[in-house]
């Protein structure tokens, strides 16, 4: 085998990037293999119902790459279409993607990028998520190891959420969001005194990338930068990753001690400061390198309990 | 029906499943099966990261007693807890490790089956009732991934439009029906015919790989969900 070539080292920003230029940027240089690509037209049966444009490749990507020399699967959303928001075709490949990996013994990357389910296909959209959530769960019972990579301009709201809720291992960026319910719905459903949408400080304290590290809801953080996307996944391979009933007890506990010891926080910054984070009023400023070193020993981690 | 009475015709033998702050928790018996253990949530209530964390402990708790026997999650829920102070807290993780025990239970030799007899939306129908081996309702089940008025704020389209859409197609609009066609329910049981007798029936026919997408396309309700997803295990099976 010819040794693993990085792919082009300039600096590209992951959140401005489309899922395309992620996964070229990702992998090995040339190493990408698209399954069922733009030009197979697979596109949504729905859309044309209300007179939306369809893409080819429905907003989903999928296809085998080598990472450092490993061959891994990978997936990735587009978030620039309808939201990277999960419809039939779209969940289908990501569906399908996990069965194989199952089947094969093969490792995954996801590359989010999702506000969740596709309301115009909203029952198929559903039911896509509980069945990727299945074989998520089912490959890695099966030993396979799934990296969640976060850190689009849609963030991973929704069903892509839980999805991400059930990865092996999370890497995000300052940018990335990840939560249930976005900003905007949640001031929708509730009103704007429980949040403000337009406050963007608030929504990133309290769904934003460092505060899901700090709390242990995502295990590494990085850069907005492709290569560092590229070596933090690199990394997260460590053959490590279970799925048995002692790794569902010791998240039970994670959680558990996580609601007793900020269930009454009213934002991210009391919890930061509970975590002993020196200066919590400081941290959406930080760059990276200082977030890490104040975060180290302090923040609380997921290992063997995700 | 009301939850009383679907308990009641489940398990004529008796039961001590009841509720507490909008979670179901228990167990009954059924002729020919022994002990079920029921759990889920009524009333409508929304499932935050609170409710979340108790339900996943007692399915772990019930995985850890190793005794075998099924799990039936009843659900008549809202949708997750939109909250700041739940997202602040991790929903994604609760609901996730939610849905991972129930999946978990099953891989364990626990027989997992959904009851919608109510309503469900959004994260808490994915963490439950979507996460069970087979899922049944009752008639009368109203599930609903966002409502009509929401929806039409959403698309920008009148809901006089979106109905006439609905007639068409059942890809997105809320409803038993609608949803039964992508395959998401096994099966709507019979209000008229014992409860139990239906449980028992379901419980006796063994369990198999999730084939929700090929009912769907069988039922019309997903034409394109299983094609896509057997040729992309092909293409990355080959080569």
């Amino acid at each position: 085998m010819n040794a693993p070539v990085a792919p082009d080292t300039r600096p590209l920003s992951w959140y401005e990037a489309s899922a395309r230029q992620r996964v070229a940027a990702l992998a090995d240089s040339g190493s990408f293999v698209e399954f069922i690509g733009p030009e197979r037209r697979e596109t949504s049966p729905h859309l044309a119902i209300f007179d939306l444009p369809e893409q080819f490749d429905d907003g989903m990507i999928v296809g085998r790459v080598t990472l450092d020399g490993r061959a891994v699967l990978v997936a990735a959303q587009e978030g620039r279409f309808m939201g990277g928001a999960f419809g039939e075709v779209h969940g289908a490949k990501l569906t399908g993607l996990l069965r194989a990996a199952r089947a094969l013994g093969r490792d995954v990357l996801i590359l989010f990028d999702t506000g969740g389910v596709r309301l115009q296909e909203a029952n198929a959209g559903e039911l896509a998520i509980a069945e990727i959530l299945r074989a998520l769960v089912e490959a890695r019972a099966a030993g396979v190891e799934v990296i969640g990579l976060i850190g689009g301009r849609a963030g991973c709201y929704g069903g892509g959420g839980l999805i991400a809720g059930s990865c092996s291992t999370l890497i995000i960026s300052e940018q990335g969001r990840l939560g249930v319910s976005g900003p905007e719905v949640i001031e929708t459903n509730e009103g704007v005194e429980e949040f403000d949408s337009r406050d963007r400080a608030l929504v990133w304290r309290t769904m934003g990338g460092k505060h899901r590290y700090l709390i242990g809801g995502a295990d590494a953080f990085v850069d907005d930068d492709a290569a560092a996307f590229r070596k933090a996944a690199i990394e997260a391979f460590d053959g490590g990753a279970r799925f048995e009933f002692a790794t569902l007890e010791a998240e039970q506990q994670r959680l558990e001690r996580r609601l007793r010891r900020f269930g009454g926080a009213r934002d991210a910054t009391d919890i930061w400061a509970g975590l002993g984070v020196t200066e919590p009023a400081e941290v959406p400023g930080l760059a990276t390198e200082e977030f890490l070193r104040r975060a180290a020993d302090k923040r609380e981690t997921a290992d063997e309990a995700r | 029906m009301k939850l009383d009475d679907i308990l009641a015709a489940l398990f004529p033998n008796g039961h001590d499943v009841a509720v507490a702050d909008g979670l179901i928790a228990g167990k009954g018996s059924l002729a020919g099966v022994g002990d079920i253990h029921a759990l889920g949530i009524a009333g409508q209530s929304p499932l935050g990261v609170d409710g979340a964390l108790v339900l996943a402990g007692r399915v772990l708790e019930i995985v850890r007693t190793g005794d075998g026997a099924p799990i039936l999650v009843l659900v008549d829920s809202s949708s997750q807890r939109m909250s700041r102070r739940d997202e602040l807290l991790g929903l994604v993780e609760y609901l996730a490790h939610l849905a991972k025990a129930l999946l978990l239970a099953e891989s364990s030799g626990h027989r997992t089956i959904g009851l919608l007899y109510g309503g469900s939306a959004a994260g808490a129908f994915i963490a439950t009732a979507l996460a069970t081996g087979t899922l049944v309702a009752l008639p009368g089940a109203h599930p609903a991934v966002m409502d009509l008025p929401s929806m039409a704020r959403v698309t920008k389209l009148s809901i006089d439009i979106l109905k006439a859409k609905a007639e068409a197609t059942p890809v997105f609009a809320p409803g038993l029906e609608n949803l039964a066609q992508t395959g998401a329910i096994h099966a709507v049981w019979d209000a008229g015919r014992p409860l139990a007798q239906q449980l028992a029936a379901l419980l006796a026919q063994p369990p198999g790989p999730d084939a929700r997408d090929r009912l769907g396309a069988e039922r019309g309700g997903r034409p394109k969900a299983v094609a896509i997803a057997e040729w992309v295990v092909r293409l990355a099976s080959h080569g």
